[in-house]
């Protein structure tokens, strides 16, 4: 008994940290929530937690603003993130699979290259980038932001590991036993056995380009092509200086992080950080 | 043995599938890896030239210049200023995100604690805050006139120097669940044998996590540093959203903003290409040094 009641209360203090982080976690985004639904008259007058009144006023103000740009901001972020994260879930899935399941001459090079890239950083690529693009016309198009995401190093890296631990060389042997070609068996065997961690990778990639700012930022000029980060920034700069558009602002921020929230709280299962079990529970 | 008869592709011979199925990646990886590395350190390399008085055709020419715009993006003050910076402010982000994360992954695993799972959800959820988003909720949150903070504590948080910890602070809030989330799943994978056998030598909870779990999550606290020091080097998104709310910080604040100023700002592309490479040699570098101070400790495959 006596152990027992020590041992609750040495669960205690763990428990209060986590509690900790997880409410410094949430309070920037709780206020948020709550700063949103007031108006700018409320938003400078009533006390922090209080939920004011204004927000329909805000969200439709903001869908207003600039004749709906705000909603082109968010056609763009899903063709961007959806599109990034589609094709570059399928580049690294097939090349995950190549790398785990065929031993051939300049395997280990190819696979030092690929992975090498993590080690590039963003700088010394979006700049040059730019300048490849506008050599070629394709500078603030959507292909500027489309194509330099779809090859990531880290992706390649698990869809290796996971396509090690989740397709059997025996079934592939059964497979070429019965004459299947190795592009079926690609497409027939291996890839429905790497979908859960092809899901897993599709959340990564989504939500990193998603919340990429910096390419973006660089390659459009026409508002009307820009993602949600680069639009908010946007529109931070033209508001900083006047309190009264505020509530846009936080009106703005609040509904670009909402559909990642939703999309994190439902897909709970998929987000893991280590793929060499070869199944996500 | 028998069975190679049988086969209609002997064991051995080498197939065109595996190249030709990484044929995108190569591609991919040549277009927009290779190739603007390459125009990157050409540039480095060049300089426009303007003679007489720059006026009709041929005034301005790109000559090759070699390690010229190097020695220029080396001896510049503003870019040292803009290191210091970013080492003070980086060395504060990466020893408390870290710590954070160890920190939390090592209660969440601890058998005893209630709600773990809506902490970790909690924790976690910043990772899917976009950083603009981020640091402009951190950004209102620090404004005078709407600060709750500043109900509580009187202090300046978008001050010539505490602006650098508040930007820690962004940092630190939306990178920790991620590092969390690394570290905790590494703590799963570790068989629960380890524990018991521990437990039945007496040892405590706290002696375990020193003793056992740290050990064992070296490599992967290794894998999130060298991704977090090369993440705060190129700090970018953090300040420049920041810059419209407060004077305190420049446009040559961190490196990458010097980068970008000369680039699209001032038009100085051969200088801006110099210092990328600069910020990629000392990001490589750093991460290169980090590895090796700690490869003799522990260094496990994967």
């Amino acid at each position: 008994m006596a152990a027992n009641a020590s041992r609750r209360l040495t669960g205690l203090a763990p428990t209060g940290l986590l509690l900790l982080g997880a409410i410094y976690c949430l309070f920037p985004v709780s206020w948020v929530l709550i700063a949103s639904t007031k108006s700018p008259a409320e938003l400078f007058t009533t006390p922090t937690l209080a939920f004011g009144t204004g927000f329909l006023s805000n969200v439709t103000e903001l869908f207003a603003y600039r004749d709906g740009v705000f909603w082109l901001w968010l056609v763009n972020t899903l063709v961007y993130a959806g599109g990034g994260a589609l094709l570059s879930t399928a580049v690294s899935a097939i090349s995950g699979y190549a790398l785990a399941k065929y031993r051939f001459p300049g395997r280990t090079l190819i696979f030092n290259l690929l992975i090498g890239g993590i080690l590039v950083p963003a700088v010394v690529l979006a700049i040059p980038q730019y300048l490849l693009f506008a050599k070629v016309g394709l500078a603030d198009t959507y292909w500027a932001v489309l194509l330099p995401q779809i090859l990531h190093p880290y992706s390649i890296y698990l869809a290796r590991i996971y396509a090690t631990a989740a397709v059997p060389d025996s079934l592939l042997e059964a497979g070429r036993l019965d004459g299947a070609s190795e592009l079926r068996l690609m497409t027939r065997v291996a890839m429905p056995l790497m979908t859960p961690g092809m899901v897993t990778i599709f959340l990564f990639q989504f939500v990193a380009i998603w919340n990429n700012f910096l390419l973006p930022f660089i390659m459009l000029g026409d508002d009307g092509k820009f993602p949600l980060t680069v639009g908010l920034f946007t529109l931070l700069q033209a508001g900083a200086n006047q309190p009264a558009l505020y509530n846009l602002i936080l009106t703005g921020a609040l509904l670009s992080i909402i559909p990642l929230i939703a999309l994190f709280l439902t897909m709970q299962r998929y987000w893991r950080t280590d793929l060499s079990s070869g199944a996500v529970k | 043995m028998t069975s190679t008869a049988k086969r209609r592709r002997p064991r051995g011979r080498p197939s065109l599938a595996p190249y030709l199925i990484l044929t995108p990646a190569m591609v991919l990886f040549a277009l927009f890896l290779a190739l603007p590395i390459g125009y990157t350190v050409y540039l480095a390399m060049r300089r426009t030239r303007v003679s007489g008085l720059g006026l009709g055709k041929g005034a301005r020419r790109e000559v090759f210049v070699g390690f010229d715009n190097f020695a220029a993006a080396i001896s510049d003050g503003e870019l040292w200023a803009g290191w210091l910076r970013v080492l003070g402010y980086g060395a504060l982000v990466l020893v408390v995100m870290l710590g954070l994360a160890l920190l939390f992954a090592l209660l969440l695993d601890s058998a005893r604690v209630r709600l773990a799972r809506f902490s970790r959800i909690a924790i976690f959820l910043p990772y899917a805050v976009p950083g603009v988003a981020a640091t402009l909720l951190w950004g209102f949150l620090y404004l005078p006139s709407l600060s709750p903070i500043r109900a509580v504590f009187d202090v300046d948080l978008l001050g010539a120097t505490t602006v650098t910890y508040s930007m820690a602070n962004v940092a630190v809030w939306g990178g920790v669940g991620f590092n969390m989330l690394v570290l905790y799943t590494t703590l799963r994978a570790i068989p629960r044998d380890y524990y018991e056998a521990a437990r039945l030598d007496g040892a405590s909870e706290l002696q375990i996590a020193l003793r056992i779990k740290i050990p064992m999550l070296v490599p992967a606290i290794i894998l999130t540093t060298v991704f977090s020091i090369i993440a705060t080097i190129q700090v970018f998104t953090e300040p420049a959203t920041l810059r419209p709310l407060t004077n305190t910080i420049s446009s040559t604040w961190s490196p990458l903003m010097k980068v970008y100023r000369d680039a699209f700002v001032t038009g100085d592309l051969y200088s801006a290409a110099a210092t990328s490479i600069v910020i990629a040699a000392i990001s490589i570098v750093l991460s290169f040094a980090f590895l090796r101070v700690v490869r003799d400790r522990a260094f496990g495959e994967g």
